[in-house]
């Protein structure tokens, strides 16, 4: 095992077959509208997979069953082999290890751009333990490491209200990476970014393919090309799985172009 | 931690000047006699005496308003519940000198009560008492926390349900039969562990252990504030949910937070009943609860000091408009309400901060 596989598989989830989430037969419906519908999904571990879909696809919804935020009406949803994350509430989750960056920017406005990473940080994040926490020589090296891997080096005590959409959003994926899941999930990740930042947001994530485990959902065509390579895109329609394959496949499948590409 | 890492030097030189000066009142009024000129006037002691507990009150506020962004309009409860637990003690130790010379306390001779009830056993003892004062707001507000932030009640809806809990502890400590002098509360005490009550030594001894608490209380929140829970609790006030996503479960850091102002609220009350001399559950009607949000909005929250400098200059200010024009106090009060939610958003301290940058 490489330094690399070691971060992907961490002690506590069982990923012995190879996969880290396994979504079966998820239904979720809102006053009879099924938001999703019996859909079924697995990823791989350190795999990095992008989901793309027209609006109502289900995305969203998705996220947030994994998350623990919308509980299925059916169907189950497996973190490794063992848990069983609708039985689990959100701080549970995150805690095991699923990170997520959401849609808009969502960080910690008032905070500095170091405090968001101490704040996000894996560490025992109970009253006590935080009441009496000092940062380790160790956990400023971390810091210091995020810090320069999103490119905010330098900002670490600018007010995070002040930076701007790219770089918040890459605060974002910074303050995940300080948890150290094994599975991050990015929804739509550069909604809003200027191409430049798109570029780099690209690149970003091509640092970090075959480190962790990512579910990328996306609109962005020329994005979710850059950084799918040849791994696995799924195509979500009307809550379930339409078709699933490499970029070049899934652009040439028939019924994508009907529902999506094709518009 | 050193102490320079929890105040700046500044502030640490306006503090210490502070409670030298505030600690020298008692002094001046013991040591000087009537009519000298360096002689303060008992009802100066009792009245700042009285200002600090409500600037504790106001710091303890600061803490799950200003810090955790939980409004609460029913503080008064603990504050009103520290101060009938530590009145137990102080009418129990009036012992037969009151009107009706019996053991029990006149309200209940009243009644017709012939033993005390369960819930008075033991209050004779001082040190149970002060178990009381922390107790009694503690527990209750960690249950009532526990199923209000459990059941994720927030914002305006969590205000508009302590401000029931204050108005509903008020209609119960309003009837005779619950136990504790109906619409008179108690009032008439007469010492204090064996010392007179109304001795200038007594007072003096009180006002400084108020002095020393408020002090005391400032400098934990501060270290709280400051240190990584403090920034937890910011977090809880800016983006609770995200602070889910990021592992953290926010009821057990609002609880704590919660608990822990409730608890200094009701030493505050406990240090406020000798020294006013009555306590009455008009403590717990929801105009108190809204003054305490007041004194911390006008000295500036989620800066600590601010509330304390608020309860002062608001309190001053009543008392001074109460001689003057007491019809008109309540306006007033309203008036610089508005005033401040409107100009000065960040109250006294925000003022003072804004000045400091000016000068630089």
């Amino acid at each position: 095992m490489s330094a690399n596989d070691a971060r992907v598989a961490l002690e506590g989830l069982d990923t012995t077959h190879g996969a880290i989430l396994y979504l079966e037969e998820i239904t979720v419906s809102f006053d009879g509208f099924r938001a999703l519908n019996k859909l079924s999904l697995d990823i791989s571990v350190g795999e990095l997979r992008c989901i793309i879909g027209p609006n109502g696809a289900g995305k969203t919804t998705m996220m947030d069953v994994i998350t623990g935020k919308t509980r299925p009406t059916s169907g189950t949803a497996f973190f490794g082999q063992t848990m069983d994350l609708s039985r689990m509430s959100e701080h549970q989750i995150a805690h095991a290890g699923i990170g997520r960056k959401f849609q808009r920017p969502t960080i910690f406005e008032q905070h500095t751009v170091f405090e968001n990473l101490e704040l996000a940080m894996k560490t025992d994040k109970r009253v006590r333990p935080t009441l009496f926490a000092r940062l380790s020589s160790e956990q400023r090296g971390k810091i210091d490491e995020i810090l320069r891997l999103i490119r905010l080096n330098g900002s670490e005590r600018r007010m995070a209200g002040l930076l701007s959409h790219g770089q918040k959003q890459w605060l974002e994926i910074g303050m995940l990476l300080m948890q150290e899941p094994q599975l991050i999930l990015l929804d739509e990740p550069v909604a809003g970014m200027s191409d430049a930042e798109t570029a780099r947001t690209a690149e970003l994530l091509n640092e970090l393919r075959g480190k962790h485990s990512i579910m990328v959902v996306e609109h962005d065509m020329a994005f979710v090309t850059e950084i799918a390579q040849q791994g696995v895109v799924t195509v979500l329609h009307e809550g379930s799985v339409l078709a699933q394959g490499t970029m070049a496949q899934v652009q040439s499948d028939e019924r994508v172009i009907e529902v999506y590409l094709g518009r | 931690m050193t102490p320079t890492s929890l105040f700046s030097r500044r502030a640490w030189s306006g503090i210490v000047a502070c409670t030298v000066a505030l600690a020298a009142l008692p002094l001046l009024n013991l040591f000087f006699a009537d009519g000298h000129a360096l002689h303060v006037p008992s009802y100066m002691v009792s009245l700042i005496g009285k200002f600090m507990c409500y600037a504790l009150a106001a710091l303890a506020l600061d803490m799950v308003w200003g810090y955790a962004g939980i409004l609460s309009l029913g503080h008064g409860v603990f504050f009103a519940l520290g101060a009938y637990a530590h009145g137990m003690y102080l009418m129990r130790a009036i012992g037969r000198e009151g009107v009706y010379q019996s053991d029990l306390p006149d309200f209940m001779v009243f009644l017709d009560w012939k033993t005390y009830p369960w819930f008075w056993s033991a209050t004779d003892s001082f040190w149970y008492c002060v178990a009381l004062v922390v107790l009694v707001p503690g527990v209750l507000a960690f249950v009532f926390g526990f199923f209000a932030f459990r059941s994720r009640i927030k914002g305006v809806y969590f205000s508009i349900i302590t401000q029931a809990m204050t108005y509903a502890f008020m209609l119960l400590f309003f009837r005779n039969n619950t136990g504790f002098g109906g619409n008179n509360g108690f009032t008439d005490f007469k010492r204090i562990l064996g010392y007179s009550i109304s001795a200038p030594g007594t007072r003096a001894t009180l006002y400084l252990v108020t002095l020393a608490a408020l002090g005391g209380a400032l400098v934990l929140c501060r270290w709280i504030v400051k240190s990584k829970l403090g920034r937890v609790l910011q977090a809880v006030r800016d983006s609770e949910s995200r602070l889910m996503f990021i592992g953290y479960n926010p009821l057990w850091f609002k609880l704590f937070v919660w608990t822990l102002s409730a608890v200094l609220c009701g030493i505050a009350g406990a240090l406020y009943v000798p020294q006013v001399g009555i306590i009455n559950p008009s403590e717990m009607s929801p105009a108190n609860s809204i003054e305490m949000v007041i004194w911390a909005a006008v000295g500036g929250r989620g800066t600590l000091i601010g509330p304390i400098i608020g309860a002062f200059s608001v309190n001053g200010l009543k008392s001074w408009f109460t001689g003057a024009f007491p019809n008109l106090w309540l306006f007033a009060l309203g008036l610089i309400f508005i005033l401040v939610t409107r100009y000065l958003p960040q109250g006294i301290a925000g003022l003072a901060a804004r000045w400091r940058k000016e000068q630089a």
